[in-house]
């Protein structure tokens, strides 16, 4: 393994992280906005984000990534075609976390007092301003230990969409093991990504320590 | 006297149980009426619908001349709104923000909601919690507070929107005995000052001492409502006879 093994792999694992990075910024709010129709009250709305949670979270997410990635080109009546492979593979891996964050938004919000929303009620403020004053900020410090697990996760799940072509630090490990015949270069992406994570979940263990002052 | 709330006929069921049967009864300004009887008698229902945290079925409610329910529907948004800004609500349970500061439980509505500035908002806070004794706790998170200072803050963050009638669901009742006197001494200076609130309590001692007039409750409907010491001394109904017999056991 030389030098430019090395590089070629910190080029993977530089496109992994810009994977991961935007697929966490989008589906964060897409999550928060499933869990909000699932929530609804009327079926218009509860209904379809139900099916769409059951169905992102009960198959593969390797399965997903290939018929978003593939399914355009079958179904030519909808004149759509990926014009870049990146984006459907980061669109895939969105579309899946916003159903697992989703849930875990919905369990936050639902334990969150009713008594809270009643006070802010009362006090005049109108329902949008509830939620992001009072009971947001209260949901978020509840989800952080949840989510952690699950972003922890998606830096894994990245890894998926090799499948498709995708020059991130996985498909570069596998193209660099089979020339060199040699596994090192798993060994390598692996040490990667373990450091991935860490500095993840200090981050994440950060925020939680920022919203510890109170109880 | 003015009045400032009249209530006419309300009733409200949850589902088949119907809660609230045919109430009605005016409030002055500066009055206070404590509300008493048994559980489930619909005490705090009354109050919720009043709040607008529950929906009224019938019957007609004018709070400040406006009237928020009438010829069974609501007031249109803005009258509503409006409403919701002349009374003020205090929960049995507190019910403070826990991720905000004293000061910010009491500063965020009349800064969100009447758009007061912020030096002013805190201004106003100050002079609410040196009123309620906790001027060096305007830092403090609810969590590092007892319930008693809880609950006091709890009142400072509704005064601080200046409302016409203040309402208490059991504000005691969630408090360890020691505790009660605190938050009850605040009470009895807001009617020392002419506050209008109506009280619902189980401290029957303080319901007569601080009120105006009682009003019976129970299964619904006002048993009775008059004169405290009448009430309490002579009860006309058999009803409130023996709940008061039994409260002084
Ligand atoms: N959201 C609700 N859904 C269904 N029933 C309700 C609801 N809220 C209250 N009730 C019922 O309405 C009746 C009156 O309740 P309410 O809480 O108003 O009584 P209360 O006089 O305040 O009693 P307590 O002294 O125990 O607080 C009770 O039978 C209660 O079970
Ligand atoms: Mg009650």
């Amino acid at each position: 393994m030389n030098q430019n093994v090395l590089m070629l792999m910190l080029q993977g694992a530089s496109m992994t992280v810009r994977i991961f990075a935007v697929a966490l910024v989008c589906s964060l709010p897409l999550g928060l906005i499933v869990a909000a129709l699932r929530m609804s009250r009327l079926w218009i709305f509860n209904l379809p984000a139900k099916i769409y949670i059951v169905v992102l979270r009960g198959t593969p997410l390797m399965l997903q990534i290939f018929f978003i990635y593939f399914g355009p080109a079958f179904m030519p009546i909808f004149h759509f075609r990926w014009s870049d492979r990146v984006v459907a593979a980061t669109v895939a891996l969105v579309l899946n976390y916003a159903a697992y964050y989703a849930e875990i938004f919905r369990s936050g919000i639902e334990g969150i007092p009713l008594g809270q929303s009643e006070a802010g009620k009362v006090l005049g403020l109108s329902r949008v301003q509830t939620f992001f004053i009072v009971v947001l900020p209260q949901v978020i410090k509840r989800v952080l230990p949840p989510l952690a697990n699950e972003v922890s996760s998606l830096v894994k799940d990245t890894s998926l969409i090799h499948v498709v072509g995708i020059t991130e630090l996985m498909l570069v490990a596998k193209q660099q093991a089979s020339r060199l015949t040699n596994p090192l270069p798993y060994a390598v992406a692996a040490l990667i990504y373990l450091v991935i994570n860490t500095v993840v979940s200090r981050i994440m263990a950060a925020f939680e320590k920022k919203l510890s002052y109170y109880r | 006297m003015e009045t400032v709330l009249s209530v006419k006929g309300l009733r409200k069921s949850f589902g088949q149980l119907e809660v609230l049967k045919d109430i009605s009864f005016d409030l002055g300004r500066g009055q206070v009426i404590s509300v008493l009887g048994p559980s489930g008698g619909g005490k705090s229902t009354l109050l919720r619908c009043l709040t607008q945290l529950e929906t009224i079925d019938s019957g007609r409610v004018e709070i400040c001349g406006e009237t928020l329910f009438a010829d069974g529907k609501y007031a249109e948004k803005e009258a509503l709104a409006k409403i919701t800004l002349k009374v003020g609500l205090v929960f049995q349970n507190f019910n403070l923000f826990p991720h905000m500061s004293v000061t910010e439980n009491i500063i965020t509505a009349p800064m969100r909601v009447k758009k007061i500035p912020k030096d002013e908002a805190v201004e106003t806070a100050k002079g609410l919690l040196a009123k309620i004794g906790l001027s060096d706790k305007a830092d403090y998170y609810p969590y590092q507070l007892s319930g008693g200072q809880q609950q006091r803050v709890a009142i400072a963050r509704a005064l601080a929107l200046s409302p016409e009638i203040l309402f208490f669901d059991e504000p005691t009742s969630a408090l360890d005995p020691e505790l009660t006197g605190e938050v009850l001494r605040v009470i009895r200076s807001l009617a020392d000052s002419r506050m209008t609130m109506i009280i619902v309590t189980h401290e029957m001692t303080f319901a007569r001492g601080v009120s105006d007039r009682i009003i019976f409750m129970e299964g619904g409907v006002i048993v009775e409502d008059g004169d405290p010491e009448a009430l309490f001394t002579n009860p006309k109904n058999p009803r409130t006879r023996e709940f008061l017999s039994r409260a002084a056991d």
